[in-house]
């Protein structure tokens, strides 16, 4: 866990062997997100048998279990051209030799069956060089409109039984929408698949709208906007896309919101005159309190999972650096301490680390480091990259990345907190402020 | 850009209600300020000067144009410059003469920075003009501040020329009585 880079546990002796044609296994099927750097895993995932009604579904299924795998970059799909063996029922007996030479580290058969407009998945997963089933196989069913997030839970199975880690496949990102050139920009919230499938807008352009944030159990979303002519704290139910503006915000204006780690109330900044702090709210009876004072800006807090303590950054020191302190406030320790200026922290959902924007010599970059600021890691670099955001198991962080000049535009991108695998997220327009949700 | 569709009520409402000349309409009609104060003072102004133009020291367009209606700032920032005081006496002064004027002042950051930091940042700048003004003996409850971070840039490249001009704060003037 000290280095969170990629490897093989168990799997030592193999690791030299990966790249061979054929290798035995040492041991049972596992990857440990921790430590070393490692080939992809090569995985075999034929086409999901159609086992009635499915039609092109199974295939379309298949691949995207294929995409949340490899989109890891912890695995490598076997090309089909490569395979002995041939899948064409869900029941028939597993021909290990067949996979194991072709090296398949991991073999994962499905099937999918349509009826009455329900959409059925079953999977299952096999140790190829251990000879055995990797975890019991599993039904999932949905309506046909879910059918993505049917392969996404085969692909959460899959990645948790092989890294031990929760899966963040089958879970969704609010982010603000940006059309537009730079001087007269529309931002527009919406909510997406954590792929970039299935986009629904929440809010029309009408009012600059910035930085949305998923409740803890993804039914809510806080962001700050415009629309009462400064920027205010406003709340959104996903299910019914009603808003409203939060009653009582301390200050002129108010942003920067954040959950508290059970939903119930919020932390904020506020700006009263030249003075911004943090406060917080608690949502149902609306009442507010002062965490921070003092002339500094305070912003961008977020809470540690177990609610104890808060990340923040403040310019107290000169210059923006990361604090934490406890819940109810109290003096704060700072944690950052390299060249530059440090801001937008958010804790991990495993409290192990918190990721940050830093600026420094003219570039922006995403980075992560523990919690007493120790082992700082930069994972990206940039003209302009900011608001990190992690997913549900802690292992990836997806951001906003804008490119320079007139033309310049946002995108979001996802990057491993070992600093690999950094990849675009498809938008239809430009985006911004990703928030990710909690695992469906 | 709330303020520019207001001003252009405004400035249609007021120049209905003074007279139809299209001569009103000066050379800053062009970016939607015409009209405003000069409708009341229209009647007995002096030869060669169109009310409601920039050439009419009541008019927004004249505040806008000739006193100046931003003033910009180092990098990260909120103090104000000699030349920046300067700009704001004028506005100071010329609130004082058109005591039927509020003012929102619209803090700004260039796109060198983090959302909310920028709008931290921005408040500051709108806050500094706004106490300036005060000190100058503007009344308060005609001064309102919002911040727009690096929201709203009016310069669009990413090179110190467009931030310079991107790092301000701007009074935007409406017609309209405290209190009201």
């Amino acid at each position: 866990m000290r280095r969170l880079l990629l490897t093989l546990l168990g799997l030592a002796a193999l690791l030299p062997v990966l790249a061979a044609p054929v290798a035995a296994q040492d041991g049972p099927l596992r990857i440990d997100i921790t430590e070393g750097v490692i080939e992809p895993v090569p995985i075999a995932l034929p086409a999901f048998v159609d086992e009635g009604g499915a039609g092109e579904l199974a295939q379309r299924i298949t691949q995207v279990v294929a995409d949340d795998l490899t989109g890891t970059g912890l695995f490598r799909r076997i090309p089909r051209e490569a395979f002995i063996s041939s899948v064409t029922s869900f029941a028939s007996p597993v021909q290990y030799a067949d996979w194991r030479a072709i090296n398949a580290q991991a073999l994962i058969t499905g099937a999918v069956s349509v009826s009455g407009g329900r959409v059925s998945v079953k999977f299952r997963l096999y140790d190829v060089f251990a000879g055995t089933e990797l975890g019991e196989g599993m039904q999932f069913a949905a309506g046909e409109d879910g059918w993505r997030r049917l392969a996404h839970k085969v692909a959460d199975q899959v990645y948790s039984r092989i890294t031990g880690e929760g899966g963040y496949f089958d879970s969704r990102v609010v982010f603000v929408s940006e059309s537009g050139p730079k001087d007269a920009r529309a931002k527009r919230l919406a909510i997406m698949d954590y792929d970039g499938a299935n986009v629904q807008y929440l809010t029309d352009s009408g009012s600059i709208v910035l930085a949305p944030r998923f409740s803890p159990d993804g039914g809510r979303v806080i962001y700050t906007s415009y629309a009462t002519g400064s920027p205010r704290i406003h709340v959104l139910n996903v299910g019914d896309v009603q808003s409203r503006v939060l009653p009582a915000q301390s200050g002129d204006m108010s942003f920067a919101p954040r959950f508290t780690p059970n939903g119930q109330g919020l932390l904020y900044s506020a700006t009263s005159g030249s003075n911004t702090d943090i406060y917080r709210m608690d949502i149902s009876s609306g009442q507010t309190s002062a965490i921070t004072s003092g002339p500094a800006i305070e912003t961008a807090p977020s809470y540690s999972p177990d609610g104890s303590r808060i990340v923040f950054e403040s310019d107290r020191s000169g210059s923006q650096q990361l604090y934490i302190m406890s819940a109810g406030g109290g003096e704060p320790t700072r944690i950052s301490f390299g060249p530059g200026r440090y801001g937008t922290p958010v804790w991990s959902p495993r409290g192990d680390l918190i990721a940050f924007t830093k600026q420094n010599a003219g570039r922006f970059h995403i980075g992560v480091m523990r919690t007493d600021g120790s082992e700082e890691r930069l994972l990206t670099a940039s003209f302009l990259d900011e608001s990190p955001t992690w997913a549900p198991n802690g292992r990836v962080i997806m951001f906003a990345r804008e490119t320079q000049g007139a033309q310049g535009s946002s995108s979001l991108y996802t990057v491993d907190v070992s600093g690999r695998n950094l990849k675009p997220v498809p938008t239809p327009d430009g985006a911004s402020d990703p928030s990710w949700g909690p695992l469906q | 850009m709330t303020h520019f569709s207001k001003a252009l009520v405004l400035g249609a409402v007021l120049l209905a209600a003074a007279c139809t000349n299209p001569d009103r309409f000066g050379p800053g009609g062009a970016d939607g300020m015409a009209g405003g104060a000069g409708a009341g003072a229209g009647a007995g102004a002096a030869g060669g000067v169109i009310p409601g133009s920039a050439n009419d020291p009541a008019s927004p367009a004249y505040f806008n144009q000739t006193v100046g209606d931003r003033v910009l700032f180092a990098v990260d920032q909120s103090t104000l410059s000699p030349q920046a005081q300067t700009t704001l006496d004028g506005q100071a002064q010329w609130l004082q003469q058109n005591a039927d004027y509020l003012a929102v002042i619209e803090g700004h950051a260039d796109e060198q920075g983090t959302r909310e930091y920028n709008i931290a940042l921005g408040a500051r700048r709108a806050n500094a003009v706004q106490e300036y003004l005060i000190s100058r003996g503007v009344a308060p409850n005609r001064l309102r501040t919002v911040s727009y971070g690096k929201e709203r840039p009016i310069e669009i490249c990413s090179e110190e020329s467009c931030y310079a001009k991107n790092r301000r704060a701007v009074t935007v003037i409406s017609f309209g009585s405290a209190g009201v």
